[in-house]
């Protein structure tokens, strides 16, 4: 089929700094994949595809963070190719583990990697693509649920909003009858003010929710904290709790600088 | 000097598809000679081994699968046999032997993703899976049942595919269900009958007559197969410890890389995946992948870079029956994790991740917080050994087609199912003929 005669909606994949998981996970909808390669037309997916179709593309999936001065060109770019725009996961939507550089200096992190820094151009920050371009709709998780992404990608080519809740992993506990670990066990666990999504997957292991999917809409970060510090934890734990793959989302920024451990005078 | 069609030609792909993560590569030949080859990775750097400093240990295994989403269960592997290294800790044989399930799981479903989405699409002259379907649909629905067993294991055992959830340092949070895991033996015996087919099905390409020198270099363990094990073994007759490789190992940084180069020191470049496992490990693999192997024309190793779809054909099938029998024997592990006690120390630990072998090197301060990390991830131990390919591929191809020949060369890569995302500190072809 040429180009010119398809009239499928085009799809395109771009890749920023990230682990590729995200976009896995769309070559992880095995029953569904070649379904969504007959009603879309895949014209740019690197990790699929030696074949590339120029744009304009009706929708383009954003994987990884901005974090050199040709990714930070590129995006516009992609912006300016796409119709619609979606960002997936962590890194896209949050600056992912990799922005934990920003909490420290970058020539720091270099030098510690590589032995000659000068060989390598990055910048000091790692940033969600929001804070570079307009973004259509984010979608939440490190790594996203692969249902979420069907959604996600159905909705935008029907042109209505995604089915996707906003709600805390709370309320996925209490639906499928897991025992509240904070109250049980006084575990840590970032439940209450983490973005429902992943269908309560630590707690349901006995392990307290580690904040893979960013805050929730209405997140109480700070009651949550003052929780977990009378139930034992150390500052510095709270801290590193709200400081790992979504540390850029501000909610958990802030409350992960608030229980920073400060140097004594 | 000759100025013929091919005597000076410049190859060049600017961004290589099918591969997982950002890199190109660049060949100049002048006067019909292959001068240069580079790989260049443009991945952006992430970091890892600077964003672990004052971590706690037990963040090691979530934080370093984050590195990468193909093959996470590896990064989490080889965190675990780190840290308990450097506590003295031993895990509970149940433990280990849940540890191997779920990573045949990955092994599974990274293979299957390899050998029907990236490699074989090539041997066909088609730019990927989608076209491949056209032509033979049935193949690719294999596939992607096969891919979709192996998720299912990591589901079930640790909890979700990409970034498992379930594992710990010492163990797991908790034991799946005898239930649970009886239930993956029916699908794991059609993946094994899928498996078996995928051996035949890869064997019956035509490859490219090309045998390279390799110094392989892969874990190695008499009584089984390596996965989440095994002492460091090359084709050289090392014979070391993961701390000890850590040793002998030396990186170096390129200016077209950021991946670090590997060597073996006083021995060169050398090569970690399935051609180095199976070369080392031939003999260990059970009867029913030995068949398999020796069916589809394998000896006791394999130097034909591009048959490496048929090495990992039959690690599927070993996978698929290593896994078969974890689950027949399974006993819930009890407590499902050993507890750690930190301590001042350096541990290294070693594992097969499906594109090969994956180090990872922690030092700790007495609190239990990593003072210093390293990460020797497969890819960027390879990536001068894919140089090294590209070089003999682009000489023997010199009277190849311009299109011809690039195409080769990004097959050439692929061979090796480098992750560049993989490569903490790690590709797109560029040949140019002058």
């Amino acid at each position: 089929m040429s180009a010119a005669s398809d009239r499928r909606p085009t799809l395109a994949v771009w890749k920023f700094a990230s682990c590729d998981g995200c976009q896995l996970s769309l070559l992880d909808c095995e029953e569904e994949l070649l379904a969504v390669a007959g009603a879309v037309h895949i014209a740019q997916f690197t990790e699929m595809s030696r074949a590339a179709v120029e744009g304009p593309y009706d929708l383009s999936l954003v994987e990884g963070s901005i974090t050199t001065y040709e990714d930070a060109a590129r995006i516009q770019e992609v912006r300016r190719a796409s119709h619609r725009l979606v960002t997936i996961g962590a890194c896209a939507t949050a600056g992912g583990i990799q922005g934990l550089r920003n909490f420290a200096s970058a020539g720091e992190y270099i030098a510690t990697v590589y032995a000659r820094p000068d060989y390598i151009s990055t910048l000091a920050t790692s940033t969600p693509i929001a804070a570079h371009v307009p973004v259509d709709f984010e979608l939440h998780g490190c790594p996203i649920d692969r249902h979420q992404l069907l959604e996600v990608i159905l909705a935008q080519l029907a042109g209505r909003s995604p089915r996707i809740p906003s709600h805390s992993v709370c309320q996925e506990c209490k639906a499928r009858d897991t025992v509240c670990l904070l109250v049980s066990r006084r575990a840590p666990c970032l439940g209450p003010v983490t973005r429902a999504g992943c269908g309560a997957l630590c707690p349901a292991v006995d392990r307290g929710c580690f904040g893979c999917f960013g805050p929730a809409e209405t997140a109480n970060t700070a009651s949550l904290a003052g929780r977990l510090l009378e139930d034992g934890a150390r500052r510095v734990d709270v801290s590193r709790l709200f400081r790992t793959f979504n540390a850029g989302a501000p909610a958990f920024r802030e409350e992960s600088l608030a229980n920073e451990p400060r140097p004594t005078r | 000097m000759s100025h013929g069609r091919h005597a000076d030609r410049d190859i060049g792909v600017g961004a290589l598809a099918r591969v997982e993560g950002e890199g190109g590569l660049h060949v100049t030949v002048r006067d019909g000679a292959v001068e240069t080859v580079t790989l260049d990775i443009f991945e952006p750097p992430r970091f890892f081994e600077a964003l672990l400093r004052g971590r706690r240990l037990d963040e090691a295994p979530d934080i370093t699968a984050r590195i990468c989403g193909i093959c996470p269960v590896a990064y989490q592997m080889s965190a675990c046999a780190a840290m308990e290294d450097a506590c003295a800790t031993t895990v509970d044989e149940k433990v280990t032997a849940l540890r191997r399930l779920l990573y045949c799981g990955e092994w599974i479903q990274s293979h299957a993703l390899h050998v029907y989405l990236l490699h074989a699409p090539d041997f066909f002259g088609l730019a990927d899976a989608v076209e491949l379907a056209e032509l033979d649909r049935a193949a690719v629905e294999r596939g992607l049942r096969l891919k979709r067993v192996g998720n299912l294991v990591m589901e079930t055992v640790g909890g979700r595919a990409v970034h498992p959830v379930n594992v710990r340092v010492g163990g797991f949070w908790r034991a799946p269900s005898p239930d649970a895991i009886a239930a993956l033996a029916e699908p794991l015996r059609r993946a094994r009958d899928a498996a078996l087919e995928t051996v035949s099905w890869v064997a019956g390409f035509e490859f490219p007559d090309v045998e390279a020198d390799y110094l392989f270099v892969a874990l190695h363990d008499p009584d089984r197969y390596p996965i989440e094990s095994g002492r460091v073994g090359s084709s050289a007759g090392l014979d070391t410890s993961p701390a000890g490789f850590a040793e002998l190992a030396v990186e170096e940084q390129v200016p077209h890389s950021t991946a670090l180069h590997a060597r073996l020191d006083g021995q060169g470049h050398y090569l970690t995946g399935p051609l180095a496992r199976y070369a080392l490990n031939s003999a260990a693999l059970p009867e029913l992948a030995r068949q398999a192997a020796s069916a589809a024309g394998l000896g006791a190793a394999c130097r034909n870079p591009f048959k490496s779809i048929v090495v990992r054909a039959v690690e599927i099938v070993f996978a698929c029956d290593e896994a078969l029998r974890l689950v027949e024997a399974y006993e819930p592990p009890e407590p499902p994790a050993a507890t750690l006690v930190p301590r001042a120390a350096t541990g290294a630990g070693a594992t097969e991740a499906p594109r090969g072998l994956l180090l990872h090197r922690y030092e700790l301060a007495a609190d239990g917080t990593i003072a210093s990390a390293r990460i020797m991830p497969p890819t960027s131990q390879n990536q001068a050994t894919i140089e090294d390919d590209l070089r003999l591929v682009v000489s023997s191809g010199l009277d190849l087609p311009e299109e011809q020949l690039t195409w080769r060369c990004e097959q050439t890569v692929r061979n090796h199912d480098p992750c560049i995302s993989c490569s903490t500190h790690f590709l797109d072809l560029t040949v140019e003929r002058r």
